[in-house]
């Protein structure tokens, strides 16, 4: 059972799983999705691309900020059958790129990380990204490009 | 007194002048002076008749003397600005000629950034003695940009949030970061943590550290690479951040867009960012106890602070960390680890009753303590220090209360000094109350003026205006800063946190306003072994901890194992919520020996609302589960 005690203008409240069981009767405000304000997610509400969103990691913003920026724009607006398919030059021109900074892309090729689901309102990570800076580098190339490179 | 004689003889032909044309004036009768600013009683002196023709030729000559009184006084003063001007003009071009043949007599080799070997003997060819004016200056200074599109000073945290935002919404944009360490952009919070606790023994050089997954990051945010040189900023085509480190910008004239630094180079902005953060304070007493008390006293905050405290570590007995707030119990518990293996002595003191005393609810400091000793420190709770003196090869240090502690090194963690010292230079206000760079809720300073991190005294739309000096609000300022600065006009809204961790079984993460002075509830759950900061690190498969809240990783599903063992202590405060009021609603929280659930605790400090219940508010966060 719950234990209360007041020690001067502090509670302290003890409570067993069970009484934590009982689902919480406290009101949330509801989010507006499109609030200006907020951090958003990958895909801003009028469809671009956040280029500043965490989950990018420093891919925008790098020495081959710009070739991955037209790539990855290419890839977003591309209405092709196999998504992307237009866009080789630009991957291309962004590989060549991180090629020659392998301490800021390391080289890994197999590890194919597709860009992150281009949910509209999903919320970006928590704005501290920079703590994550070396792992968010492996290239976002999408699957169909590559395998075609293949 | 020169300008004056040459106006002076220029008076008199115009005196004359102005007087004959005033005698001109005067005989055409009916012509009425419309300056006629002196309303001049006419003393009747004479007891001639009045009116007629006589009073007339009185009233008409003292108007037109006025007028001519008028008149002179006029061009004296135009001719004597333009004089002044003239003189001013002389002296600045003057004096910009003297700076810039000062700028290449001087050796440019401190230049820390990657100046080719080529450029400095060039620069230190004899200088012309007419050199262009500094701004479009381009052949004077060979290496060095004088204009940055975006020039942010200060080469922290929050200097390098700003870069990365600047240069993902503006493409091509040049950046120009201006530091006086001698270091790139780098993170602070492993300096007094994970560093400590690395196994590698050339971590001082290499700063890099493994977290608990494995994976290995240097503190540097980005390596070498990542930046571009200084001199190729003005002509790179997508243009790339460059970092000019081991200057200091002295002075910044608003008006004209552009400051100085302590060479005297001038370096034109269009926007400008004040990320200067602050510089350790210490005591007092410390710093009027003499040379030899210095030489034996740290305060932490670089890089260098970190090397030289380990050295300090391995080669002295005792060591006295004074405060008791994050920085000196973070290190007080990473040196008293280390005290385990080589016998250091690690005293800690503090004028609060407990650890985090300003921070924590006064059972929870206590609680704090007493895990803080277990890491190995002496704590001494309830110290002022009255006085420090060097005896006998020992610091001695005399509390007020007539304690006496004999140590080898002092380190003082007593809070940080913002650094405002652009303000008044700049013309910009100064916090009264929190210190710092007065700023709006856009971070703004003035028009084309921003400044974030630790210097920043903003306006927090939900929880007033305040100034904060953690690593997360440095990002989180940082890239708000950088996207005001691409126009994007958004106030300081999403909420940044903090945390620390006293040794492998408290940690802690935090939003919020979280001052020890306010009400606060707290729920707390039974602790059982899982609920440490290692297991939560390990669980989530990330390393630093605060790293799982950045990537979009799943919170882990983990089935619940066999039921660990429950601490039956009561008043063993594992794990849990507690909320900081003010006026009843909910400004502040602290999630203790809980983790992944700072989202929620964002969301109730961005709903502002009042709860009647609170046990009902701290079921949102699942205590009892991982």
């Amino acid at each position: 059972m719950s234990y209360c005690k007041q020690e001067g203008k502090d509670r302290i409240i003890f409570v067993t799983k069970e009484d934590h069981e009982t689902p919480s009767n406290a009101e949330l405000i509801a989010d507006d999705p499109d609030d200006p304000y907020e951090e958003q997610g990958l895909i801003l509400p009028n469809g671009e691309i956040n280029w500043n969103c965490p989950c990018l990691g420093g891919m925008a913003s790098g020495p081959c900020g710009s070739q991955f920026k037209e790539a990855f724009s290419c890839f977003h607006y591309s209405q092709e059958e196999v998504k992307g398919s237009e866009c080789l030059e630009q991957f291309r021109s962004m590989q060549e790129c991180m090629q020659r900074y392998p301490d800021l892309y390391p080289q890994e090729e197999d590890k194919e990380n597709p860009p992150p689901a281009e949910s509209g309102g999903s919320p970006a990570a928590d704005g501290s990204a920079l703590l994550s800076e070396n792992d968010s580098s492996s290239v976002a190339s999408p699957d169909s490009v590559s395998a075609a490179d293949g | 007194m020169l300008t004056c004689r040459a106006v002076w003889k220029k008076l008199a032909p115009l005196a004359r002048a102005s007087s004959t044309v005033c005698r001109q004036n005067v005989r055409r009768a009916g012509w009425n002076n419309a300056r006629t600013p002196l309303c001049v009683p006419v003393a009747h002196m004479s007891t001639g008749p009045v009116g007629g023709g006589g009073d007339n030729l009185k009233y008409a000559l003292l108007v037109g003397a006025a007028f001519v009184g008028g008149l002179t006084y006029a061009v004296i003063t135009v001719k004597g600005d333009q004089e002044r001007h003239r003189e001013r003009m002389a002296a600045i071009a003057s004096r910009k000629q003297k700076s810039a043949s000062q700028i290449h007599t001087e050796p440019l080799a401190p230049l820390e950034t990657k100046l080719e070997a080529a450029a400095a003997p060039d620069a230190e060819a004899a200088a012309p003695s007419e050199t262009a004016e500094p701004p479009p200056a381009a052949d004077s200074k060979p290496s060095l940009p004088s204009h940055a599109p975006y020039l942010l000073i200060g080469g922290g945290t929050a200097s390098f949030a700003a870069a990365r935002s600047i240069r993902a919404r503006d493409p091509g944009a040049k950046v120009l970061i201006v530091t006086d360490e001698p270091d790139l952009p780098y993170m602070r919070p492993p300096l007094s943590k994970e560093l400590w606790f690395s196994d590698d023994p050339s971590v001082t050089e290499t700063l890099r550290f493994k977290q608990w997954n494995g994976k290995e990051r240097s503190i540097y945010f980005q390596p070498p690479s990542f930046y571009i040189d200084t001199e190729e900023l003005r002509s790179a085509e997508n243009g790339g951040v460059a970092v000019l480190t081991g200057r200091k910008v002295v002075h910044m004239d608003v008006r004209g867009n552009k400051v100085k630094l302590d060479d005297d180079m001038e370096i034109s902005y269009d926007k400008c960012l004040i990320a200067t953060g602050g510089v350790p304070r210490n005591l007092q007493v410390i710093e009027r106890a003499g040379e030899e008390v210095m030489k034996r006293t740290t305060v932490f905050r670089k890089i260098d602070d970190f090397k030289s405290l380990d050295k300090v570590s391995r080669n002295t007995q005792s060591i006295t960390i004074i405060g008791g707030g994050f920085l000196g119990s973070e290190l007080a518990c990473a040196l008293g680890r280390r005290s385990t293996e080589s016998g250091l002595e690690v005293i800690q003191m503090f004028p609060e009753k407990g650890n985090m005393g300003k921070v924590l609810p006064e059972y929870l400091s206590n609680w704090t303590t007493e895990k803080v000793k277990k890491e190995g420190v002496k704590v001494i709770r309830e110290a002022v220090v009255k006085s420090v003196s060097y005896k006998d090869d020992k610091l001695e240090i005399k509390l007020k209360d007539g304690r006496v502690v004999r140590t080898d090194h002092i380190v003082a963690a007593v809070g940080l000094e913002p650094n405002v010292d652009l303000a008044k230079s700049a013309g910009l206000e100064v916090d009264s109350d929190f210190g710092g760079y007065r700023v709006n809720a856009e971070l703004q300073a003035r028009s084309n003026i921003w400044v974030a991190g630790d210097a920043a005294c903003f306006y927090d739309i939900r929880l007033g205006r305040r100034r904060v000096e953690h690593h997360d609000h440095a990002v989180v300022s940082g890239r708000l800063a950088g996207e005001n600065m691409t126009g994007a006009n958004k106030p300081y809204w999403h909420q940044s946190m903090f945390w620390s961790d006293l040794g492998p079984d408290v940690g802690y993460e935090a939003i919020g306003i979280v001052d020890s002075s306010l009400p606060t509830v707290g729920v707390f759950a039974k602790a059982t072994a899982k609920d440490t900061p290692k297991a939560a690190t390990e669980e989530s498969g990330t390393g630093i901890r605060s790293e799982s809240e950045t990537e979009e990783t799943a919170t882990s599903a983990v089935a619940p194992a066999a039921p660990a063992p429950v601490v039956e202590h009561r008043d063993e405060y594992g794990k849990g919520v507690i909320f900081y009021l003010r006026e009843k609603v909910v400004v502040g929280i602290i999630l203790w020996n809980v983790f992944n659930r700072m989202p929620i605790a964002r969301k109730i400090i961005k709903d502002g609302e009042e709860h009647a219940d609170l046990n009902e508010v701290a079921k949102l966060f699942n205590i009892h589960e991982d």
